[in-house]
């Protein structure tokens, strides 16, 4: 069984965690296209090579980024979301609000 | 027989210590330390099974549980390695897969028509026409089989451990032992797994040198050592059977599976020895160097009848020598080689008197008619360019030991990753590409000399404590790996057959050279195609000349062919290992004990445990009909505790609400409770609760039962995206609930001591308020999911108990009843209710189910929202319709589906009799074009019979939701 860097926890078996699919940028659901939309719901990066994922460690409920190899499934760093997360997200609000 | 014991010959046994057990009904008596293989062998008995095709007699190859010939079975237990099992006394064993007895298999002739039996025979034969394998396949796996379960046996008690080590050191043989010491010294825990009973490997029967002795003091000194050794743990007996990421290793012992956690691997798992490939090469007294070496040193047995040995390499001279050192008839060494490596080894074995055939080979083996058993080799001369030559001699002979090469017990390094690759030139294998924290040392590294082995080992350790970040001062030692222990090609082709590579399968050089020749090059498709390598023994012995055959029928290098996957387990796991005991978290609400003492009979909702109903199991549908009616004329109480519940608390806490949900929360008033419906990024309809504004900034959501932990966790994981300024708390827990509902539950909750206005002017439907009964600080919400005035309560769970007990008290004049699911699921079905989950599946969007109205439309934003907009910009393809029929008898099920011109277009969801309606309702997805009220729809029920049903408006009952706002 795999072991996994919780940066809250440490290093834990790979059974405490919840894969939380790719890390992906969310497009302007205002703007984009349909088929970009669905790309962007639907496809998750596929070619070898390094992806950055969600992962929850289970027990205490956090989620972190993790860096892995996809052809050797390598876990290359793991790390708070804060590091790429760091602002607050605003959608732009509507003249109504309800 | 007198069995040989002395310092050097007989270790294992002790002499004193006699041990009778039976096989095939005959008394034999062995010793304690004898294996039952041993035990056989020392009373002559060489047949102890019958292979898996052909019937043909098998006798032990290797005596250290590396083949499957010497597989028995117990009353208890098939497949038991004879040359594992301890000899006890009172043992009870047999041969199996034979018909007859084990001497004379009546499926024997399966042999002599073997050649009407190719490889792919099962697959060509038996499977056209269609259907026909159902026939045949009874007889052939009668046939075929190995042992018998027997399924009447009470099972085992089997458990599992958890150790941790810094390095495990896999392999106790001369390299474990010193890289052990090694890592110990330099301050590492150790674990040190032996599969043998006893430390020592190679070290307790190989002949390393002329002095016996002296190898054995030191093997009995590094032994000690290692014993005494705070850092070092040793588990004998033991098999670690894979090895799994970041150095997870199965190791099983007896009864026990031991899960370790370590750091580092050091595999010292050595080599496993190889045929010869020749005529007839697997009659009983045809066998490996070691398993003699084994049979000698360890267990005392020394052949009787004259032993000949066939030599590949220079260790095959150690055996013949050892052997007739203890005063076995050596009668002649066979070497394929026209010269030792050593030069003296022929003039030192003609000084014993055993005739050497240099540059010769045994063409075939040959037995007495009827006696299963070795009794003479034919030996050929070999030419390099021509092959086989002429006859050169027959020698008589019981006994032939083998020695041309070792293959490195490569299954664990492969299995993490590591490439095994092979020089053709000088056939010495190597192993590379091993994975972060692996380190390999002594034969399974070609590395074969003692001397050697040392260096090895303790570099390897080196190795293992540097990755530890243990400092190591000494530079690393060159290691002197001279020694070629492979011959080439030490195969011989008969044109007769019967050359076998792989004994568990029976299978011969034409069988693995013809599976090329159909197109099969690749060695995993050899493998598929003819079996090589799935026996028992898993290509330890298979897979290398499988390799160097397909190599050369293909034209091709043994390292571009490679060798087959190898993967986990090691070797044959009992079941009852992996089994152990099991761990099902059951959880129960705080009010357990009271739903028991009513006769509620518990049902799993999720990992929670619920009632269904209350009442004998006898009575199910009277008991669900009076609790029905309880709530639609008076009043019932129902435990819905497994709601999940979430506090949303902070200036953001709106602002979050609004873009979890589809609702439009951000006005939402204080003290009012909404319907709430979460859509997936997919716009997928996935959860749904009631979400109350106690303040300004705090909200109280409830989520479905399953669903509360997946709600929980998408919630944190937005917002550690979003960083807004609340906190999310999963209160399910923390707060039990309970549902009081129907006309009389105003009055009841008013006798509780409710200190709340409960009028409908002040505590109006869909209101929230705070309030105490009886004392118990209370969260009311007054919500109808039951379509009658109710009440749902939720309190500290350590409180709801005293709440359900004060709330049966007041209900007491009023017949109050609990109800369970099963009651709840029909009186929301009446109000036409979905539950996520049941009524929708992963793909229900939320115009499917017409939840349109739940969706604000002028939000800035929602999960899900962008997909829903898409989605509902395209033609519906099916829609939650009610549905009823009137016909009584002929009630669908959940799952059965909805025929329109004879094409599927959806699926009941949810179906019961209505006590109140009188007729049968249920919901279903239909074909978009019969969503109207009116609409006639199929429905295929049990056994293929089409039920007429008509599509209604919901809610079933009340269609003006009067009496839930009473």
């Amino acid at each position: 069984m795999k072991i996994m860097n919780c940066p809250l926890n440490g290093p834990r078996n790979i059974s405490e965690f919840v894969y939380g699919g790719q890390v992906k940028t969310m497009p302007d659901h205002r703007l984009s296209s349909d088929s970009a939309w669905a790309e962007y719901v639907f496809y998750e990066k596929t070619e070898i090579g390094l992806v950055l994922e969600w992962w929850l460690h289970s027990p205490s409920s956090y989620w972190f980024i993790a860096e892995r190899h996809n052809g050797s499934d390598e876990i290359t760093r793991t790390f708070a979301p804060e590091a790429i997360f760091c602002d607050r997200v605003d959608f732009k609000t509507s003249e109504v609000p309800v | 027989m007198t069995r040989l014991k002395n310092d050097c010959f007989g270790q294992w046994i002790d002499t004193t210590q006699p041990k009778k057990f039976t096989f095939e009904g005959n008394v034999i008596e062995g010793f304690d330390g004898d294996s039952v293989a041993s035990a056989l062998l020392a009373h002559q008995v060489w047949v102890q099974s019958r292979s898996f095709k052909y019937h043909r007699p098998r006798g032990p190859l290797t005596l250290s549980g590396q083949d499957a010939n010497t597989l028995v079975q117990s009353p208890k237990t098939p497949n038991l390695l004879a040359d594992r099992v301890p000899v006890e006394e009172g043992l009870q064993l047999s041969g199996q897969n034979y018909s007859g007895w084990l001497g004379f298999d009546l499926s024997r002739t399966l042999d002599w028509f073997g050649r009407f039996l190719p490889v792919g025979f099962y697959y060509k034969a038996f499977f056209k026409p269609r259907g026909m394998w159902a026939l045949w396949e009874p007889i052939v796996r009668r046939a075929a089989g190995l042992g018998i379960s027997n399924l009447s046996v009470k099972a085992d008690y089997t458990d599992k451990a958890y150790l941790f080590c810094d390095v495990a050191v896999i392999g106790g043989g001369p390299a474990g032992l010193h890289a052990a010491l090694k890592v110990a010294d330099g301050g590492a825990d150790v674990l040190l797994v032996e599969q043998d009973p006893s430390l020592g490997g190679s070290l307790n029967y190989h002949a390393f040198s002329s002095d016996l002795k002296e190898t054995q003091r030191q093997r009995d000194a590094l032994i000690r050592n290692v014993f005494e050794h705070p850092n070092i743990k040793v588990l004998q007996s033991a098999t670690c059977n894979a090895w799994f990421g970041d150095h997870y290793l199965p190791v099983l012992q007896g009864h026990r599976l031991f899960k370790v956690r370590a750091k580092q691997t050091l595999l010292a798992t050595g080599s496993s020895e190889q045929h010869a490939i020749f005529r007839n090469n697997d009659l009983p007294g045809v066998v490996m160097c070691s398993a003699i070496d084994r049979l000698s040193r360890l267990y005392g047995v020394i052949p009787e009848r004259p032993l000949a040995v066939l030599a590949g390499n220079d260790l095959a001279y150690s055996t013949a020598f050892s052997s007739h050192d203890a005063g076995a008839t050596v009668v002649a060494i066979i070497d394929l080689r026209a010269q030792c490596d050593d030069q003296t080894l022929r003039a030192e074995a003609e000084a014993r008197g055993i005739q050497v055939y240099a540059q010769c080979v045994v063409y075939e083996a040959r037995s007495e008619w009827g006696a299963h058993r070795l009794s003479r080799v034919d030996v050929h001369g070999l030419h390099h360019d021509s092959g086989v030559g002429q006859k050169v001699a027959s020698i008589d002979c019981g006994v032939l030991a083998m020695s041309v090469g070792y293959m490195p017990a490569y299954q664990l390094a492969c299995q993490a990753g590591a490439l095994l690759q092979y020089d053709d030139a000088n056939a010495q294998f190597s192993i590379s590409n091993l994975p972060k924290g692996m380190h390999i040392a002594g034969s399974i590294n070609s590395v074969f000399t003692l001397s050697a082995l040392e260096c090895d080992a303790r570099n390897a350790a080196r190795a293992a404590l540097r990755a530890l970040d243990i400092a190591v001062a000494e530079r690393d030692e060159a290691v002197d790996c001279r020694a070629s222990v492979n011959h080439p090609w030490p195969f011989v082709k008969h044109p007769k057959g019967r050359e076998f590579v792989d004994f568990d399968e029976d299978l011969q050089i034409k069988d693995i050279v013809n599976a090329t020749r159909m197109g099969y090059r690749d060695i995993q498709l050899v493998k598929r195609f003819s079996t090589v390598g799935m026996g028992p023994s898993q290509g330890r012995h298979s897979a290398l000349p499988t390799a160097r055959l397909v190599a050369k029928a293909t034209n091709r290098s043994v390292t571009q062919t490679g060798v087959t996957t190898a993967r986990p387990p090691l070797t044959p796991e009992p079941l009852g290992l992996l089994a152990g005991r099991r761990f099902h978290p059951l959880r129960r609400t705080a009010l357990h004990h009271r739903h028991l003492a009513l006769n509620g009979q518990m049902i799993p909702a999720g990992s929670w445990q619920r009632p269904a109903y209350y009442g004998q199991p006898a009575d199910r549908r009277s008991a669900i009909d009076a609790e029905v009616t309880a709530v639609r004329t008076g009043v019932g109480l129902i435990d819905v505790s497994t709601l999940g519940g979430i506090d949303l608390r902070g200036p953001d806490a709106p602002e979050f609400m609004n873009r979890l949900y589809t609702f439009g929360f951000v006005k939402q008033p204080v003290g009012k409770t909404r319907y709430a419906v979460m859509t997936n990024e997919q716009g997928v309809v996935s959860d749904d609760g009631v979400a109350a504004r106690l303040s300004e900034h705090h909200y109280y959501v409830t989520a479905t039962t399953t669903g509360v932990d997946q709600v929980y966790r998408d919630m944190l994981k937005w917002n550690a995206q979003w960083r807004l300024d609340l906190d999310i708390a999963n209160v399910t827990s923390a707060l039990s609930a309970v549902n009081l509902a129907g006309p009389l539950s105003r009055e009841v909750l008013r006798q509780a001591e409710c200190d709340l206005d409960l009028s409908p002017e002040q505590f109006p439907y869909l209101a929230y308020r705070e309030a105490t009964i009886g004392g118990i600080p209370t969260r009311l919400m007054r919500v109808g999911f039951v379509g009658e005035l109710g009440y749902e309560l939720h309190v500290p769970s350590p409180l709801v108990g005293e709440l359900w007990d004060r709330l049966m008290t007041a209900g007491h004049a009023h017949s109050i009843r609990p109800f369970g699911v099963e009651a709840q699921r029909l009186l929301r079905l009446e109000k036409g209710h979905i539950i996520v989950g049941q009524d929708t599946d992963g793909m229900t969007h939320p115009n499917e189910v017409a939840l349109r109205w739940a969706i604000a439309q002028h939000k800035p934003f929602y999960v899900g929202g962008r997909s829903v907009e898409i989605l509902s910009s395209r033609p519906l393809e099916r829609q939650l319709v009610g549905f009823e029929l009137t016909d009584v008898s002929t009630q669908p099920m959940e799952g059965h589906l909805v025929i329109r011109e004879g094409e599927i277009v959806g699926s009941v969801t949810s179906c019961e009799f209505s006590p109140t309606l009188q007729k049968i309702i249920g919901l279903a997805y239909v074909h978009p074009e019969d969503a109207a009220a009116g609409s006639q729809i199929v429905i295929r029920i049990e056994s293929g019979v089409c039920a007429q049903a008509r599509v209604v408006k919901t809610p079933f009952y009340d269609p003006d939701n009067a009496r839930q706002s009473l």
